[in-house]
């Protein structure tokens, strides 16, 4: 429990008023080091935090404070952690998620927005949010016809700002553009990353899939979509790079298993992978616990450790701590790097969000298109 | 007179530098660093305070490379050529820093110790001699198959931009990056046609007057690299190296580091310059400096001071 809320509490059953002004006076939830203390106030029969922290109970209940409409519940949490939540009310057999209506701080995604809690030592990072001096790039949408789907299919390209047809840029392909640009802010840090010289300007293909459960798991059609179709197009339609080295594919989640596996099945076309949270689950004898929707990614991850290759040259690998694909995402390095694949790693406390993708960008883009910081002294 | 300052953006002292030790007269501007903003020089020439002429270069280049199509695939050949050079340069660097840093942390009998951290300091000096004599043979093979001075669009460039200087006192040479500045004036035939005229030069101004242009950044985002010999500079100050921003961009509380810097760029002297640091040197002697630090070898910063003789530090 939090010193405030000892505080609180340690004159007895506090009055309404006393409640009142304990709300108004703090940010919540309340960070103490590494505890975090979390506070809601109303009629229920139960209040459950729902947070999304693998190795952790996944919820947790609150206690009432006896006599009025105050709970609380606390967590131990190590320095710089950041974690999404939500409030699971309980009224009779009803169940309720909702953010915590006290803490302002929230975090969006295809499924909506959580609560978040930011814990001492965590910041977000300068670089997300809009620079007035950074220049911005443009946005283009194109339509690809025909594709191997059988449908059109968008592509959104992201010019960075001066572009010039004169110039060359490398390439970086986005699996779930459209998800990284309103989730993960992934235009502003390119606008901003690029100003800084911390990475080089660069043509971004962002791609909008249809069913990605099932497109992305190594579906022959996204890989030669991604291969025969877009690479071709940006080719032609842009001044890229016309080297492997210049052309980098990224994804989160199911986003890094098609990275992945274009990377795989089109070895030596792309040279850099950018892989967040790859849902890289593995068997090495039995079955796999994770649902049918894993099916395809077992056989695929099984199929790639069968027969690597070389899918790139260098490789860019991040996963949040708190997420249950930490382990996948740990054995892949060595593996990466047992192949010839010059691989960096880094792991935050964080978990299986879009918060946690963006604020690794940093790192890996840089590491992947360094900029020119290196050459410019004003 | 060649005076050498620091980044100007924030604190501009170009101007009253400058006049302290009686440069004055028309300016010959370069901002090509800037690239794409190199017309935004309005406050540059507020802050010189002299009259002058922006000569465009990287404007002028754009310009050739429409006109001459054959000249601009040539020129980006080379550059491929080099950017491919570099990164085989930058491979071999990796580990040859990492023998002679991994040698000077090491401790052991001194009289053994020190030979083996110059010999691996020497196979680094080595590795950088080596890059520079490859990087100048590209050039001088460009310059001997395309012959880029016949070709009429550059050469009416060059034919102007000799009009500019002849009717200027001053040479002003802005900082960004450090690369695109050098190949400009190279293209333009800057560095010989600067000839004995005052030049006044900041950040990678500064460091492209020096003999060799040293590339470094301690703590950039995607991790330490290790400090690269670009190239041959213009060669005006060709006792120092200047180090622009190098509070930022080096630690400089590492005497590791720093000696390791200053005994590789020997003979030359690693110059650190700040913000409203400069140094002003007249015919290689250091006639006046403020600020401005030399790196040592022992890993020391000591400020230079006028009474040093060239290339060295009080």
């Amino acid at each position: 429990m939090s010193t405030a809320l000892r505080q609180l509490l340690a004159g007895g059953r506090p009055r309404k008023a006393a409640i009142d002004a304990f709300l108004d006076a703090h940010e919540f939830p309340l960070v103490e080091g590494n505890h975090v203390t979390f506070i809601w106030r109303g009629q229920a029969d139960g209040v459950r935090l729902r947070h999304f922290v693998y190795a952790l109970q996944t919820e947790v209940n609150f206690q009432r404070v006896a006599g009025t409409d105050l709970w609380h519940c606390s967590l131990d949490l190590p320095r710089g952690s950041r974690i999404e939540y939500k409030i699971d009310v309980v009224r009779g057999a009803n169940h309720k998620w909702i953010r915590d209506p006290l803490n302002p701080r929230m975090a969006t995604d295809p499924f909506g927005a959580n609560s978040v809690c930011a814990c001492d030592g965590y910041e977000v990072p300068d670089w997300v949010v809009p620079d007035d001096e950074a220049r911005h790039g443009t946005l283009e949408e194109h339509w690809l016809e025909p594709t191997p789907f059988g449908e059109a299919r968008k592509v959104t390209v992201y010019l960075p700002a001066r572009f010039r047809e004169s110039r060359r840029y490398p390439l970086l392909v986005v699996h779930d553009g459209g998800d990284y640009m309103r989730f993960a802010a992934l235009q502003t840090v390119l606008d901003n990353l690029i100003h800084r010289g911390e990475v080089q300007p660069l043509i971004v293909a962002l791609t909008h899939p249809g069913d990605r459960l099932v497109e992305y798991p190594d579906d022959p059609r996204h890989t030669s979509f991604v291969a025969e179709t877009l690479l071709p197009f940006m080719e032609a339609r842009y001044p890229l790079w016309p080297d492997a080295a210049a052309r980098v594919l990224m994804g989160a989640s199911f986003g890094g298993v098609a990275s992945l596996s274009v990377a795989w099945r089109y070895q030596g076309v792309f040279g850099g992978l950018l892989l967040q949270s790859g849902s890289f689950a593995f068997t090495d004898i039995g079955q796999h616990q994770r649902g049918p929707a894993f099916d395809p990614v077992v056989r695929f991850v099984n199929a790639f450790r069968e027969n690597p290759g070389k899918p790139a040259q260098r490789a860019f690998v991040s996963c949040g701590q708190y997420e249950s694909l930490i382990y996948e995402n740990r054995s892949m390095v060595p593996f990466l790097q047992g192949i010839g694949v010059e691989t960096r790693f880094t792991e935050a406390r964080d978990g299986h969000n879009w918060e946690n993708w963006r604020d690794r960008l940093q790192e890996g883009l840089s590491w992947l298109f360094p900029g020119p910081l290196w050459m410019v002294y004003e | 007179m060649i005076i050498l300052l620091g980044p100007q953006r924030l604190a501009p002292v170009v101007g009253e530098v400058a006049a302290s030790y009686g440069v004055a007269g028309h300016a010959a501007v370069i901002t090509a660093g800037w690239q794409e903003r190199e017309a935004e020089d309005e406050e540059l020439f507020a802050a010189l305070g002299m009259p002058g002429v922006n000569l465009q270069l990287y404007a002028r280049w754009e310009e050739v490379a429409r006109t001459d199509p054959a000249l601009f695939a040539a020129h980006r050949e080379r550059q491929d050529r080099l950017r491919a050079l570099e990164e085989l340069y930058d491979g071999r660097l990796r580990h040859v820093m990492a023998a002679a840093r991994e040698l000077m942390r090491a401790e052991g009998p001194l009289g053994l110790i020190e030979s083996e951290r110059e010999s691996a300091i020497d196979a680094v000096r080595e590795l950088d001699d080596h890059h520079l004599r490859r990087v100048a043979a590209i050039h001088a093979e460009f310059d001997a198959r395309v012959k880029p001075t016949e070709h009429p669009a550059l050469a009416r460039h060059r034919e102007q931009i000799r009009d500019v200087l002849a009717r200027s006192e001053v040479v002003a040479i802005a900082g960004g990056h450090v690369g695109v500045l050098l190949n400009r004036l190279r293209l333009f035939g800057l560095g010989d046609a600067i000839g004995d005229r005052h030049v006044i030069a900041w950040s990678a101004g500064a460091m492209v007057c020096c003999g060799r242009i040293a590339l470094f950044h301690d703590s950039p985002p995607q991790g330490a690299g290790n400090a690269e010999v670009f190239e041959h500079g213009l060669g005006l100050c060709p006792d120092y190296v200047a180090l622009p921003h190098a509070k930022r961009r080096l630690r400089m509380s590492d005497p590791v580091r720093v000696a390791l810097m200053a005994r590789r760029l020997a003979p030359a002297t690693p110059l650190t310059l700040e913000l409203r640091d400069h140094v002003a040197l007249d015919g290689g002697r250091v006639v006046g400096a403020a600020g401005a630090c030399a790196l040592g070898h022992d890993g020391s910063v000591t400020p230079i001071r006028p009474a040093a003789a060239a290339g060295g530090a009080a």
